[in-house]
């Protein structure tokens, strides 16, 4: 009987066209990782002839597994990467560009918001977000009633009026904060392309191989960010000890507000046992410039799918960064949708949490990083050089941009 | 001791064979056979990538480039400006400097004192011990939280001495001090263990016939245990300063945010080649300190057996 059955089976399945297996690459995030399973039973089952294999790994391996595996010609076709390392992974020949003919770029750029441009490098773009990130303040309501404040700031004069009403204990040692300040978090992103520019200035030049914050604006943004902890004593970095520490405290509710990206929503509303809520970045009382960091996780296609399997891939991505999917990761994982249609839908801009990170997008700049981890190290080298050794912020911008213009120059030589 | 055991080794097969030679080379023989496996597996997983690491060290080799042009001598060159290669190669000296005596003076001070007292000794070999045992990621989470200037117990105990409260780990001066004592308070079990063993292979008798002559027990001290002890300490300096010349996992750990310490204070030689290697894929270079470390490392080793190593004929 088992061996009729097995028969049976293996009939029907030579029957049927063999169907083309796609693998499909990202880090192992639980709400990402589960959502992405719900999304792939539903393509799948649109198309009958495609199936969808999804493999994870821990984040700290996940760079260096895609770059071992696809030289290989192993790994995946379709593959998930923070924008950030796509001007490595477009060098080194990994990604192919999105057939035009699919893709085009007007449709692109008129579809999506504004920040979907860093994937377009030498005319072509290489890559498509699901959804994108920006960042916001976090405030503890509780802490505020508490200390007496009666609104969230929307200038960063309020931000620091109401920071320093909710602080308790001085450096070092507090027991609230009133800000967690964190460099190494989201902080050296604000800086670098909220600060500068709402001083006036502009962190890069427009092709990204020059910096140009070592400017007035850059000092002014320096000065203003490292004030928060030398002057106005609001709060100190690493407040709780471990890897996410301003959020973590801030769970633990003993910190005012964070700065954070729209990624933490879904870890914010698990752990936080208080009221909270979230307001946009604060602007200047004299000008208003508004600007905001907006960063994503896009999908490629690789140099291993080829044929039929690249004409799946089109279809997978299509599917993936379709206004429908873009609205389940949405409900599943908390990233704002990439579609500016979405992004413009009414009742997600009045949304009292995902509003903020919404209506940032229109100025939301993304930096054009070619090596994220050495680009952020030179950023929180200088701030802390400032805050922990009494470092003039003129000196600290000047040994970031030197530091940072060395590494942009090793890349575009 | 390895002369007469050669010589024993000589002689027994002599006794019971007729050709001695033959059986000997059969012994060899047996003895290489055994030792081909493990010889095989340090060939494959030590040796040839220690030689290729040589050999990635001559170029421009990053993961994420499909070009991996050969540079010669240029990476070695790149080192000597390389400021922050010259901080971790001071900061990994520090350690070695603060940590290899510090456990070594601990651990011995210890041993002694456990050989003195009778009760419980189990017990405190056991506490001392258990540092050694506990993995190290556990270890330093603990010592984040002990040593966190907003609610460590190090800091109230400070206050409680009216000592201003210290920023300990968040500052670039006390960083790399606070880090070497979470290496060598998880070390000390190990060198206690050692210098107990030590301690116990020297012959009581010596001890017996120094207080028949009136020794005073600081003299014994002087003049049996420490030479005697000679072995134990060359080898728990040795192996000390190795493990410290390659001081990865606890600097790591202690500093998530940022690692290597605020400012690159707590950064080793070993991280900054995990650094380089796996976070921005310069394998070349990293490769090129690595060699740079294997030789440091291969040049201490050798001064101190040549230096340290003492016979006594006692």
């Amino acid at each position: 009987m088992r061996k009729f059955l097995t028969l049976a089976l293996t009939l029907t399945a030579t029957a049927a066209a063999a169907p083309v297996t796609l693998t499909y690459w990202q880090y192992d995030y639980a709400s990402k990782v589960d959502t992405m399973n719900k999304l792939i039973q539903k393509f799948e089952a649109q198309n009958p002839d495609i199936r969808i294999k999804q493999e994870t790994f821990p984040y700290d391996a996940y760079n260096q597994k895609v770059a071992s595996s696809v030289p290989a010609g192993q790994g995946p076709d379709v593959v998930n990467l923070y924008y950030g390392w796509l001007p490595q992974y477009v060098d080194s020949g990994y990604l192919q560009p999105l057939p035009a003919k699919d893709f085009p770029a007007k449709q692109i750029e008129s579809t999506f918001v504004p920040m979907v441009q860093t994937s377009k490098i030498g005319g072509q773009y290489y890559a498509l977000p699901t959804a994108v990130r920006t960042l916001a303040v976090f405030y503890n309501k509780d802490l505020f009633k508490q200390a007496g404040v009666l609104t969230p700031p929307r200038t960063w004069e309020d931000f620091i009026a109401a920071a320093q009403k909710v602080v308790k204990g001085a450096p070092p040692r507090f027991t609230t904060l009133g800000f967690g300040i964190q460099p190494d978090g989201q902080d050296y992103h604000v800086v670098r392309e909220v600060l500068v520019r709402q001083f006036g200035g502009a962190p890069y030049s427009k092709d990204g191989r020059q910096v140009t914050y070592d400017s007035d604006a850059g000092v002014k943004a320096m000065t203003f960010y490292t004030d928060l902890y030398t002057k106005y004593k609001l709060g100190t970095p690493n407040f709780f000890p471990g890897n996410n520490s301003y959020r973590d405290a801030f769970i633990a509710g003993k910190v005012g507000m964070i700065i954070d990206g729209s990624f933490a929503i879904g870890t914010i509303q698990k752990g936080a046992k208080f009221n909270w809520g979230v307001v946009p970045l604060p602007v200047f009382k004299g000008n208003g410039v508004r600007s905001n960091f907006g960063s994503c996780w896009v999908n490629g296609i690789t140099k291993n799918a080829k044929g039929d399997k690249l004409a799946a891939a089109v279809k997978f991505l299509k599917f993936l960064t379709s206004e429908d999917t873009q609205r389940t990761w949405l409900q599943s994982v908390g990233e704002i949708p990439a579609s500016k249609k979405l992004a413009n839908d009414p009742t997600l801009r009045r949304d009292p949490v995902y509003g903020p990170f919404v209506y940032a997008l229109p100025f939301a700049h993304s930096t054009l990083f070619v090596d994220e981890a050495g680009q952020r190290k030179a950023w929180v080298d200088a701030i802390n050089s400032v805050i922990l050794q009494g470092d003039s912020p003129t000196n600290a911008v000047k040994k970031a941009a030197a530091d940072e213009q060395k590494i942009l120059n090793g890349y575009y030589k | 001791m390895a002369t007469t055991s050669e010589a024993r080794g000589d002689r027994a097969p002599a006794r019971s064979s007729a050709r001695p030679g033959s059986l000997r080379r059969h012994q060899i023989l047996t003895a290489y056979t055994f030792l081909l496996l493990p010889l095989l597996f340090f060939l494959i997983v030590r040796f040839i990538p220690t030689l290729m690491a040589l050999r990635l060290s001559l170029f421009d080799w990053n993961i994420l480039k499909e070009q991996q042009p050969f540079l010669g001598l240029e990476n070695y060159r790149a080192l000597l400006q390389d400021e922050k290669f010259g901080q971790a190669l001071k900061n990994t000296a520090l350690y070695t400097l603060i940590g290899v005596p510090a456990q070594l003076v601990l651990g011995l001070g210890i041993a002694l004192l456990l050989g003195r007292i009778r009760a419980f000794q189990g017990l405190y070999r056991a506490l001392y011990f258990a540092p050694y045992v506990t993995p190290i990621v556990a270890a330093a989470w603990v010592w984040q939280w002990v040593f966190s200037p907003q609610f460590g117990p190090v800091n109230t105990f400070l206050m409680w001495l009216h000592i201003p409260p210290q920023a300990f780990l968040t500052s670039p001066s006390q960083a790399l001090p606070t880090t070497a004592a979470l290496v060598v308070w998880q070390n000390l079990g190990f060198q206690v263990v050692l210098f107990l063993a030590g301690l116990a292979a020297i012959p009581r008798v010596y001890y017996e016939v120094a207080e028949i002559d009136g020794a005073s027990s600081p003299q014994a001290f002087w003049k049996i245990t420490l030479p005697l002890l000679n072995p134990t300490i060359v080898f728990s300096v040795v192996t000390g300063t190795i493990a410290y010349l390659q001081l990865f996992t606890q600097v790591v750990n202690l500093n998530f945010t940022d690692q290597g310490g605020p400012l690159g204070s707590t950064m080793t030689v070993a991280l900054y080649i995990y650094q380089l290697a796996f976070g921005r894929y310069q394998m070349g270079y990293a490769s090129a300190i690595t060699v740079v470390l294997f030789v440091i490392i291969l040049l201490i080793t050798l001064l101190q057996l040549r230096f340290l190593t003492r016979r006594y004929d006692v």
